[in-house]
């Protein structure tokens, strides 16, 4: 279909990171089965680095992907850098998403920010509340 | 592997079809509004194309008013019914919460203007009562339309016996017979109907082209202003080749109706039955007073854009009325008009047969969905929660 790029068409058929950590040092989960999409990130966190992370989606095709490449682009990474990861590195990153798409790929990014900040309340990091937004679900369809 | 089983959104040419057009377009291809030999062998074609589907329909030529779709149809019944009652102070229509967008945009248009719009309920089995129908008709309604199979659900709707309510209380009544046509057997006298549309490419027709049928003394609203055609009721050239293309395809879909009517339930309540195996899965729409190439599922815990994307990689082209494939916000109106809320309509798939599929295209069906499904199921944290027990099933 020509809906999607090769990119988006590639991490929707095979989703890299699926699944579960069952010990997760922190977990995101965003969006709202009403709307169509929920994203569940876990993360497993060492040294502060994100040695691991698994995600599951509930969605569209370019939800299961943009979730699949918001992973890839995080693992291995220092926390404070995924925690500037942003939508429109995921966008770039799969040869973009079609414009009602773009919400997916800011699920993906709202998903790994409550992950994270799932990790330092678990573990008493002090943080800046304002880098993490208020509304949990991706604001896309907060008026339905 | 090629499988369509989306002949709902459209079909694939008839050989009749192809064929009957291809002279209109190589050496008969003069304006039937012209005066010279050559336009008025257009015309004749015209004039015939008129005649047989007519006589498909059990109705004059004259009734018969080319449009460019069904869509179009839809929209010049309603128009000009409400015209017609609004000259007599009428301005109430009645119709159901889950006709095609083509009458429920129309419908709010003239809400705009003024009329008072009533929606019936369709129940969870995705059919209205006639009594809705005559509880809701009032002094000033000047217009019930009920389409006659819904495109989702293919759920068959009491046509007859809302057109006899109509005609009791003097209503003008409308049907909005596209999934219907060539698949299902009409006859506007008998089922009372006074305005029927359809469109040509739901039954091996060409895209492009539809009809109306108007019964004589219903004044059509002209929609597109411009020449005389269609006694001045539908400007603009004739499309000749596709109305001589609807004309035989409407002949050879009425010619085997109950053949392929026959093959195609027989295939539609295998696919149903292996459907169903899958758990948490329920078919919308009742069981058997469904069009007969028509099969509607939900299915919790997975959405449908991605279930429609793997099946296509599986080679089956199917379609879904979740959000994401609808370009809004909001899954199917038709679902939810049948009472699924929207985290299970997100989660539908539509499947539509031709007479050209077999048995062991369905089979293979079965297996994908089964598959596809399943797959989906496991990567879903909707999913995880209902089995765990953290979340209540919907759909036991």
């Amino acid at each position: 279909m020509a809906l999607y790029s090769d990119k988006v068409m590639d991490h929707f058929r095979n989703p890299r990171n699926v699944g579960v950590i069952e010990d997760a040092d922190g977990i995101g989960e965003v969006g709202n089965a009403k709307c169509g999409d929920i994203m569940k990130i876990y993360l497993k966190i060492e040294n502060d680095i994100i040695v691991d992370v698994k995600f599951e989606t509930f969605g569209c095709g370019s939800a299961i992907a943009s979730s699949s490449m918001a992973t890839e682009l995080i693992k291995g990474k220092p926390v404070s850098q995924a925690l500037e990861l942003t939508n429109k590195a995921v966008v770039e990153a799969l040869d973009g998403l079609p414009a009602h798409k773009l919400h997916c790929s800011v699920l993906a990014e709202e998903a790994i920010k409550a992950a994270l900040k799932d990790y330092y309340d678990k573990n008493g990091i002090e943080y800046d509340h304002s880098q993490f937004p208020d509304c949990e679900s991706c604001g896309h369809c907060c008026e339905v | 592997m090629h499988i369509y089983l989306d002949n709902a959104a459209t079909t694939k040419m008839s050989k009749a079809a192809i064929e009957a057009m291809l002279p209109y377009m190589d050496t008969v291809y003069g304006n039937p509004s012209s005066l010279h030999s050559a336009g008025q062998r257009a015309n004749e074609a015209l004039a015939e194309s008129r005649e047989r589907i007519a006589k498909q329909l059990g109705c004059d030529a004259q009734e018969i008013t080319f449009t460019s779709g069904g869509s179009e149809a839809d929209n010049q019944a309603i128009i000009s019914a409400a015209r017609i009652g609004e000259k007599k102070g009428k301005k109430h229509i009645i119709s159901t919460a889950f006709e095609h967008h083509a009458v429920l945009h129309t419908l709010n248009k003239l809400e705009k203007e003024g009329f008072e719009i009533t929606l019936l309920d369709v129940h969870e089995n995705g059919i209205v009562l006639p009594e809705q129908v005559a509880n809701a008709i009032r002094e000033d309604t000047c217009l019930v339309t009920v389409m006659y199979a819904n495109n989702e659900i293919g759920t068959i709707q009491p046509i007859k016996e809302i057109g006899q309510i109509c005609r009791e209380n003097g209503v003008l009544f409308h049907t909005d017979a596209v999934q219907a046509a060539g698949h299902l057997r009409i006859d506007v006298k008998e089922q009372n109907i006074d305005m029927l549309s359809l469109s040509a490419h739901k039954f091996h027709g060409p895209k492009g082209i539809g009809a109306l049928y108007a019964k004589k003394g219903v004044r059509l609203t002209g929609l597109i202003e411009g020449g005389a055609q269609e006694r001045g009721k539908r400007a603009g050239t004739e499309n000749i080749p596709a109305i001589v293309g609807m004309a035989a395809a409407l002949e050879e879909a009425c010619a085997h109706i109950d053949n392929s009517a026959r093959k195609m339930t027989a295939l539609r309540d295998r696919l149903i039955a292996g459907i169903s195996e899958i758990p948490h899965s329920v078919l919308n729409g009742d069981a058997k007073k469904r069009l007969p190439g028509n099969v509607n599922f939900c299915f919790e815990g997975i959405e449908g854009e991605s279930l429609l994307l793997l099946l296509d990689d599986k080679g089956i082209c199917a379609s879904s009325g979740s959000a994401c494939t609808s370009g809004s916000l909001d899954p199917s109106h038709v679902l939810l008009a049948i009472g699924r809320i929207h985290d299970i309509a997100h989660g539908s798939l539509r499947l539509t047969l031709s007479e050209e599929n077999t048995q062991e295209e369905i089979e293979y069906t079965i297996n994908a969905v089964k598959e596809v499904v399943a797959y989906l199921r496991s990567i879903s944290p909707v999913w995880r929660d209902l089995v765990s027990g953290k979340k209540e099933f919907i759909i036991k």
